[in-house]
C-alpha cells in the first residue's frame, strides 16, 4: 500500500506572524514548522502502515526551500521517503491553484491511501482534502476522529456537529484525521539520524506539466484587497480578588447590560 | 436583482441560527435563493421560515443519499441547481462540513472560494468578505476574481433580521455522480439543554483551572444562572473532563459571543483563535501573569472556585 501524507511547512503560530507586501503570508523573515496539524497526518500514516504488511509513508509539501525542514521532521518521525515540489511561481497560490499542484504530485507519485491533515494552522480552510478527492475523482473520508484501514477499506468516525458518524470507503481514498486521533509521537535520536539518508525528491511546475500562469498571484481566483492589523484591545479592568471578587464582576457585568 | 444561493443548514427538523444570519447577509448582496437538502417531511417548514428571512425562491431536494454518504451528494445538488439559476454569489455556513460542500462546489463551478468570513459587503468587483486571520490579529478584506463567488461565513457574522418574501418552493431531481464515503451508522449529538455554543450570546468556559470534571459545576452553574452556553480549552477536553463538542479554539469551536468568561484558561494563542473576536472579554485566574488578562475588558485575580459561586449568587440574586 502507497502512503502518502499531505504536509504543510507554516509559520510558527507562538511567533509574530504576518504578511508580506505583496498580500501573501511572509514565510521568509519568520520562523516555521511542520504545521502542527499534520503531525497527526504523519502519525496515523505509521500506525496505518505498521498494521499493513509491506505499506510505505511518503511525506508531500508545496513549499519554499525551508519547507524542507516540515519533509525533515516527518521522515525523522518514521516516513520513508519524501517528495517536495518547489518552485518561484507558486508563490501566492489560492487553495484552488495548491490543490491542482498537490493533485498532480499525487498522480505522479502514486498512491492508494492520501492523508491530510484537518486544516492548516496558517490558512486554516479545512477544505484541501476535500479539493483532491474532487480532482482525483476518489472518495473523501474526511475529518476523521478514529481511522482504520484493513485490506482494501478505510473506515472511521466523524463527528460532526449534529451527529457522529462511522464512514467508509474503498481504496483509493482521501482521509484527513482531527487532533483527536492521537498523539503523534516525537522523533527518536535513532529516527532523526535515519532521517537524513532517506530520499527527498525535488519537482518543479514544469515535472508537473502545469502552466505556471494557472497559479501563484497571477493564477488565483481569489484577490486580497486590504490587510489590517487588528487594534490591540484596550486594557481593560484588573482586580485582585479580596472576598468580594465576583460581587465586582457582577457589578461590571451588571454595568455592561448583562445581567 | 441577481440571485444569491444559500445553503440552508438544518438540524432535527428545524433551521439553523447560522442559515438565519446567511438570508440576512444575502439581502444585502441581491435576492437570497435558499437551497434545502434532506429535509423530508420538515422541508416545506424550514422553507416558510427561510422565506421569512427573505428567500425569493427556495429549491429544495430529497435523496436517502443526502444522509447515507459524505459530502458529495449535497455537493452534486448545489452545483446542479447553481448552474440553472447562475447566482451572482453562494453563501454556506463555516461548518467542517458547510466548507467541505463549497470547495468541491466551487471547483466544479469554476468559482474561486473564500472561507470564514465573518462580514459580506457588496462591491465594486462582487461581494468583498473579511476574514478575522492569523487567530484575530488582522483582517483580511478579499474578493473573488474568476467565477461566481462561494463564501462560506461563520456563525454570529451579523443578527438575523427577518424581511418576508414569497419563498415560491420548487422541487428539484438530482442527479448523483457517486463515489463518496459511505455512512454506515449515525449517532446523533445529544442536546445538553443549553444554548448552542456557536450562537449562544454568552460563553462561560472553563479550563485546566477548573481541576477535575466535577470542577465544571460551578462553571456550569454561571452559565445556566447567564443562561450561556459552556465551553472549554483543549487542556480540559484533553484531561476527559468535558466533551470534545464543547472546546473553543482553533480544532475546537469559534465563538464570537456578546460576552467571552473564562476561568482557569491561560489564554495560550490557540485558544484565542477560538474566542477573541468576542465583543467582551472576562477572566478568572489565580495568576495575575496569565496571558489572557491581556485580551480582558475584566479581569479577576483570584481562585475560580471562590469567585464564580459569589457571581452566581449575585447574578440569582439581580435576576431575582
Ligand atoms: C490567513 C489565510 C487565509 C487564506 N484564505 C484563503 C481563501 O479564503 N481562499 C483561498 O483560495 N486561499 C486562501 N488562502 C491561501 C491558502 O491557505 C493556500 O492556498 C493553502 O495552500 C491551502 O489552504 P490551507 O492552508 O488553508 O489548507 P487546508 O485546507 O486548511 O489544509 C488541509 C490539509 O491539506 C494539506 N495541505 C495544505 N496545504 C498544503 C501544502 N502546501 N503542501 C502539502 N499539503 C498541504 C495538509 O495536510 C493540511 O492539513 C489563505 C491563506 C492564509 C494564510
Ligand atoms: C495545533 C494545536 C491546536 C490547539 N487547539 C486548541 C484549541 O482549539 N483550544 C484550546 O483551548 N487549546 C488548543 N491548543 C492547546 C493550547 O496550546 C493550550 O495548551 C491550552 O489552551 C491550554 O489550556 P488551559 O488554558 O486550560 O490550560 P493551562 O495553560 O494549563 O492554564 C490553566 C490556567 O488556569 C489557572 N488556574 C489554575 N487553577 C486555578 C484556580 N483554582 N482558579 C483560577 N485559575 C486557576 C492557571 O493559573 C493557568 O493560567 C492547541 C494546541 C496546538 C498545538
Amino acid at each position: 500500500m502507497r502512503i502518502v501524507v499531505c504536509v504543510k511547512y507554516v509559520p510558527d503560530a507562538t511567533g509574530d506572524r504576518r504578511f508580506a507586501d505583496d498580500t501573501t503570508t511572509d514565510r521568509e523573515g519568520v520562523d516555521g514548522l511542520l504545521s502542527e496539524l499534520d503531525e497527526y497526518g504523519v502519525e496515523q500514516a505509521l500506525r496505518i502502515a505498521e498494521a499493513n504488511e509491506g505499506a510505505e509513508v511518503t511525506v508531500l509539501t508545496v513549499g519554499p526551500d525551508d519547507a524542507k525542514d516540515a519533509l525533515r521532521k516527518a521522515l525523522s518521525m518514521g516516513a520513508d521517503k519524501a517528495v517536495h515540489v518547489n518552485d518561484d511561481d507558486v508563490h501566492g497560490s489560492d487553495v484552488i491553484a495548491t490543490s491542482a499542484i498537490l493533485a498532480a504530485a499525487l498522480t505522479r507519485t502514486g498512491f492508494d491511501l492520501v492523508v491530510c491533515g484537518m486544516a492548516s494552522t496558517d490558512g486554516t480552510m479545512g477544505v484541501l482534502p476535500a479539493l483532491l478527492a474532487e480532482r482525483l475523482d476518489i472518495p473523501q473520508a474526511t475529518l476523521l476522529s478514529e481511522v482504520a484501514v484493513t485490506g482494501t477499506t478505510v473506515t472511521g468516525r466523524r463527528d460532526g456537529d449534529a451527529a457522529s458518524e462511522q464512514v467508509r470507503a474503498a481504496l483509493p481514498a482521501v482521509i484527513s484525521v482531527t487532533d483527536q486521533s492521537g498523539e503523534a509521537r516525537y522523533p527518536s535520536f535513532k529516527g532523526i539520524m535515519a532521517a537524513k539518508k532517506k530520499p527527498v525528491t525535488s519537482l518543479d511546475l514544469d515535472d508537473l506539466d502545469i502552466d505556471a500562469d494557472t497559479v501563484g498571484l497571477t493564477g488565483a481566483w481569489t484577490k486580497v484587497e486590504q490587510i489590517t492589523a487588528r487594534p490591540a484591545r484596550t486594557k481593560g479592568t484588573i482586580v485582585t480578588d479580596e472576598g468580594d471578587g465576583g460581587k465586582q464582576l457582577a457589578t461590571f457585568l451588571a454595568d455592561q447590560k448583562f445581567i | 436583482m441577481s440571485e444569491i444561493l444559500v445553503l440552508v443548514d438544518h438540524a432535527d427538523g428545524q433551521i439553523r441560527k447560522p442559515a438565519l444570519e446567511l438570508l440576512t447577509l444575502a439581502r444585502r448582496l441581491g435576492t437570497p435563493a435558499a437551497v434545502v437538502l434532506g429535509a423530508g417531511d420538515s422541508a416545506p417548514a424550514i422553507a416558510a421560515k427561510a422565506a421569512e428571512y427573505g428567500a425569493a425562491t427556495v429549491h429544495t431536494a430529497d435523496a436517502d443519499e443526502f444522509t447515507t454518504q459524505l459530502v458529495v451528494p449535497k455537493v452534486d445538488a448545489l452545483t446542479q441547481i447553481a448552474k440553472a439559476l447562475n447566482p451572482a454569489a453562494i453563501l454556506i455556513t463555516s461548518s467542517g462540513e458547510g466548507k467541505e460542500i463549497a470547495a468541491r462546489t466551487a471547483l466544479r463551478l469554476g468559482s474561486g472560494i473564500i472561507t470564514d468570513a465573518v462580514d459580506l459587503e457588496p462591491g465594486d468587483n462582487g461581494p468583498v468578505a473579511t476574514q478575522s486571520v492569523f487567530a484575530a490579529s488582522y483582517q483580511v478584506k478579499s474578493t473573488v476574481t474568476h467565477g461566481a463567488p462561494v463564501i462560506t461565513v461563520k456563525p454570529n457574522a451579523v443578527a438575523p433580521e427577518p424581511a418576508p418574501a414569497a419563498g415560491t418552493v420548487e422541487s428539484v431531481t438530482v442527479a448523483l455522480t457517486g463515489n463518496a464515503a459511505t455512512v454506515t451508522a449515525r449517532t446523533p449529538r445529544v442536546s445538553s439543554g443549553r444554548p448552542e455554543l456557536t450562537e449562544a450570546a454568552i460563553v462561560v468556559s472553563g479550563g485546566r483551572g477548573v481541576g477535575a470534571a466535577d470542577g465544571f459545576t460551578v462553571v456550569e452553574d454561571l452559565a445556566d444562572a447567564l443562561g450561556a452556553a459552556v465551553g472549554a480549552s483543549r487542556a480540559a477536553v484533553d484531561a476527559g473532563w468535558y466533551p470534545h463538542t464543547n472546546q473553543v479554539g482553533q480544532t475546537g469551536k469559534q465563538v464570537s459571543p456578546q460576552l467571552y468568561i473564562a476561568a482557569g484558561i491561560s489564554g495560550a494563542i490557540q485558544h484565542r483563535a477560538g474566542m477573541q473576536t468576542s465583543k467582551t472579554i472576562v477572566a478568572v485566574n489565580k495568576d495575575p501573569e496569565a496571558p489572557i488578562f491581556d485580551l480582558v475588558d475584566y479581569g479577576v485575580v483570584g481562585d475560580l472556585f471562590t469567585v464564580l459561586p459569589q457571581l452566581t449568587g449575585e447574578v440569582k440574586a439581580r435576576k431575582g
